[in-house]
């Protein structure tokens, strides 16, 4: 053996190791920005002396595609819009859970969601997260009782002074229900309906934002209200400017829930479940519902244990039954619906 | 033997350029291609010929109303920025003494140090309702209520140009500083006034560098996705951004990808516009 051969030998056998320990010391998970926190991730890293390497994504059909193209093994666990389960059971990206391993029993009851987390009775995914598409205002700014309607909502009373929080499933949930059309009654013969809803509201709307964007402009005063808004959007402002607050009006809002699960191939399958068991425990929960990028209602209630009053209360925690009663599901439409409702959305944004 | 040699030494050394356009343009513009005729089947990808991704952009009148709207972004703020940008060269070069020129070039692209991000959020404060602007005019008694000039197109447009004409200034300052005093004195030996001598003599002779600057800020405006997302506030929808949307949440990358084809159209009209008087070879 040549000294180039044995140096080529001895590169890719130390190139193979780095890349073996490198795979068990590390937990590849595809999350949302909530899951960035380091006061939610360190305690995990230190207890199984590991490293989570987090990726964060933007939109379902961007975390399929990335699973898509990856090797088996490439990422371990993922979070995934509730609604979207069953689009990754469906591509075969999510593994089944032992669900007699994770604390459901513990969990808010309208959100253990076994129709949308389990298929044909395998659990695939485990609610983590949920909070409202609502209504977010500036309490100084707007009349509290107008915000109590959604028709007085986007009327001309507001005309110029409302943003729309940039994400088409919750807005037309939320104009369906002011035009008394369940979310899950949303339908093709029903679109017309609520592109007339959402034109009104675009045309009273100074913009289309993201969560930063939308964020940004009701605390800058550029709107006072935002659609589609809720806890999420003014929980971390609420300490600085306890004026930017969220209800749910008369007709009701839309419910989102964010689900986890391990990625089918993993090659860690057991430190994988561990993540999701830590996630959805008493204390990760706590984490997760306060976490930097935004706040959410923990699915175990045992997490309120572990939150302070002050925390409880911007969650609203003891308003939660009501609420919850109040509220429905995401729209949860076939993938013919989603593209006629997307093209809707897109189309009101052109206008 | 001696030529094979230097042959082989030659494409040695072009090799790597090769290899890297190859692998990282040519072959990625091949697959974008042969996407862009492809379909989906629910969320599975079908390859084949079809001109459906296409014909879509006739069909659907966001996908026809993003084209426009981001020619007519990107024709307003390249305009706007050589307007802008002409008389800061000029300044520089003619106006500003050698030795501070450097300095002064200096300060003109500082802006360019700072996050992308970052500026266009900068500026989304500063156009907001209570924000610097708004709150000046209303302090010198200009307008009484706040005028809405953030998440609209007049914001991207700022946005845009705010970045360009610092890229136009110094393809335009790198042409003026090229020529020679003695046009201006022939010119003007001959009879012609200040405004002949720029407009028969100056203009023609500087329009490679200006027009070198304005093809590329059309290439890099049209392109761009943050700048409108941000400073625009969705008002209204351009063609990275609907990509976008292709990409995030249906993953319809066949569509994307003739989206992507469609602006590289553009951007070869462009070109073959401005060639006579492209010199990138300046910059």
């Amino acid at each position: 053996m040549n000294r180039l051969t044995s140096t080529l030998l001895t590169t890719t056998i130390l190139t193979s190791v780095a890349g073996v320990a490198s795979a068990q010391d590390t937990l590849n998970a595809l999350v949302w920005c909530d899951h960035m926190d380091p006061e939610l991730i360190a305690p995990f890293e230190a207890a199984h002396n590991v490293t989570v390497n987090l990726r964060e994504y933007e939109g379902t059909g961007a975390a399929l595609a990335l699973l898509e193209q990856s090797r088996p093994g490439d990422w371990d666990v993922l979070v995934i819009d509730g609604i979207d389960v069953f689009r990754a059971v469906d591509a075969g990206i999510l593994a089944p859970l032992p669900a007699d391993e994770l604390p459901t029993a513990d969990f808010f009851p309208e959100v253990v969601m076994d129709d949308v987390n389990t298929v044909d009775g395998v659990t695939y995914a485990v609610t983590e997260k949920f909070g409202y598409n609502t209504i977010s205002y500036n309490a100084a700014r707007v009349d509290p009782a107008d915000m109590e309607s959604l028709a007085t909502v986007w009327s001309e009373t507001y005309q110029g002074r409302i943003s729309i929080y940039d994400y088409y499933l919750p807005v037309m949930g939320l104009a369906a229900l002011s035009e008394g059309i369940d979310t899950a009654d949303i339908s093709a013969d029903n679109l017309d309906t609520l592109g007339d809803v959402m034109a009104t509201m675009r045309s009273r709307a100074a913009s289309v934002a993201g969560v930063v964007a939308a964020q940004t402009a009701l605390a800058t005063g550029e709107v006072d209200i935002v659609v589609g808004g809720g806890e999420w959007l003014t929980a971390v402002l609420a300490e600085e400017q306890p004026d930017l607050t969220w209800t749910i009006p008369a007709e009701g809002a839309v419910r989102w829930t964010q689900s986890l699960g391990v990625v089918e191939g993993t090659q860690q399958p057991d430190l994988a479940l561990e993540f999701v068991k830590y996630i959805v425990s008493p204390e990760g929960q706590a984490r997760l519902a306060t976490s930097s990028c935004f706040w959410g209602m923990p699915a175990n209630a045992a997490a309120g244990d572990f939150l302070t009053d002050e925390q409880k209360a911007v969650l609203r925690w003891d308003d939660q039954p009501d609420y919850l009663a109040r509220t429905q599901l995401y729209p949860a439409p076939d993938d013919a619906l989603d593209m006629a409702m997307q093209d809707l959305w897109l189309d009101t944004l052109a206008q | 033997m001696f030529a094979m040699g230097q042959r082989a030494k030659g494409w040695g050394f072009v090799a790597p350029a090769l290899i890297w356009t190859l692998a990282f343009f040519i072959v990625p513009f091949i697959v974008m291609g042969a996407m862009s005729f492809a379909t989906l089947d629910g969320r599975n990808l079908v390859w084949g010929l079809s001109f459906d991704n296409y014909a879509a952009l006739a069909e659907r009148r966001f996908l026809w109303r993003a084209i426009v709207v981001s020619l007519e972004i990107t024709v307003t703020v390249t305009i706007v920025s050589v307007l802008l940008a002409y008389p800061l060269a000029w300044i520089i070069a003619f106006n500003v003494p050698p030795r501070w020129q450097r300095l002064v070039l200096l300060l003109t692209i500082l802006p360019f140090w700072t996050s992308y991000v970052v500026r266009s959020y900068a500026w989304l404060l500063v156009l907001a309702r209570e924000g610097v602007v708004n709150q000046t005019l209303m302090n010198i008694g200009l307008i009484a209520e706040p005028l809405t000039l953030a998440n609209t197109r007049f914001a991207t447009v700022t946005g845009f140009v705010h970045f360009f004409v610092m890229l136009l200034t110094l393809t335009i300052y790198a042409n003026l500083v090229q020529l020679s005093p003695n046009y201006r004195r022939a010119a003007q030996d001959l009879g012609a006034n200040a405004f002949q001598t720029f407009r028969h003599v100056i203009l023609p002779l500087t329009l490679p560098g200006i027009v070198t600057g304005a093809f590329l800020t059309f290439v890099l405006c049209i392109g761009d996705y943050v700048t409108p997302q941000i400073l625009g506030g969705n008002t209204e929808l351009t063609v990275p951004q609907v990509i976008m949307v292709q990409l995030g949440r249906r993953a319809d990358f066949p569509l994307a990808a003739a989206l992507a084809i469609v602006l590289m159209g553009i951007v070869t009209l462009a070109y073959l516009a401005a060639a006579r008087w492209l010199r990138l070879d300046r910059l």
